[in-house]
């Protein structure tokens, strides 16, 4: 394959995409309703990821005890985080 | 491979780990294996007024696939060198699917 034989700056596999991240800010999306926006450290095959100066945001639905439709969202903040791949549904570059 | 080794440097830190079931243990890291499972020593849970179950509880050993997070020791990290280590591990990876 001639594309992938010169360098490393190729795109030739999804995951090349997120190679090209490293070192930018990423939003990651989450199952459980939860994302992230955090510098990408590291990340391999699994998606498993390092992010640094992280911000997580939950969404939680129907929390409220007379509205069952409310969205409430919580904010966490960390300095360093590993997140397990097997959570990782999208991971976007930030412009 | 690449955070089995990361983990490994990572020995002896306090670490906090989030399980996917909403709990967060915080404790010293005392080992990892290939499957990221995780020992803890010392281990406190964060809302341990919420999770009362394991106050008693020193150690634990934690199964790789119920953690959705582990907070880390920002200080603790070499990012550089850790993306390096990302570059290098997609590059091994890429020529093996060739």
């Amino acid at each position: 394959m001639a594309d992938t034989e010169n360098g490393t700056s190729t795109v030739a596999e999804p995951l090349d995409l997120v190679r090209l991240s490293l070192d930018e800010v990423v939003f990651v999306k989450l199952r459980g309703d939860r994302e992230l926006r955090g510098r990408l450290h590291a990340y391999d095959s699994h998606c498993n990821l390092v992010l640094g100066e992280v911000e997580e945001t939950i969404y939680v639905v129907g929390d409220d005890e007379d509205d069952d439709d409310t969205i409430r969202t919580v904010k966490k903040n960390s300095e360093m985080l590993f997140v397990r791949g097997d959570s990782v549904v999208i991971i976007a570059t930030t412009t | 491979m690449l955070f089995f080794s990361f983990f490994k440097t990572l020995v002896d830190h306090e670490v906090t780990i989030e399980l996917k079931n909403d709990l967060s243990i915080r404790g010293t890291l005392k080992s990892v294996d290939q499957f990221l499972n995780i020992k803890l020593d010392d281990i406190q849970v964060v809302d341990e007024v919420k999770y009362p179950h394991l106050s008693a509880v020193k150690n634990v050993f934690i199964r790789g696939s119920v953690v959705r997070y582990v907070h880390l020791p920002a200080n603790a990290v070499d990012t550089a060198l850790l993306e390096d280590a990302t570059r290098r591990e997609a590059a091994a990876q890429a020529n093996k699917a060739k």
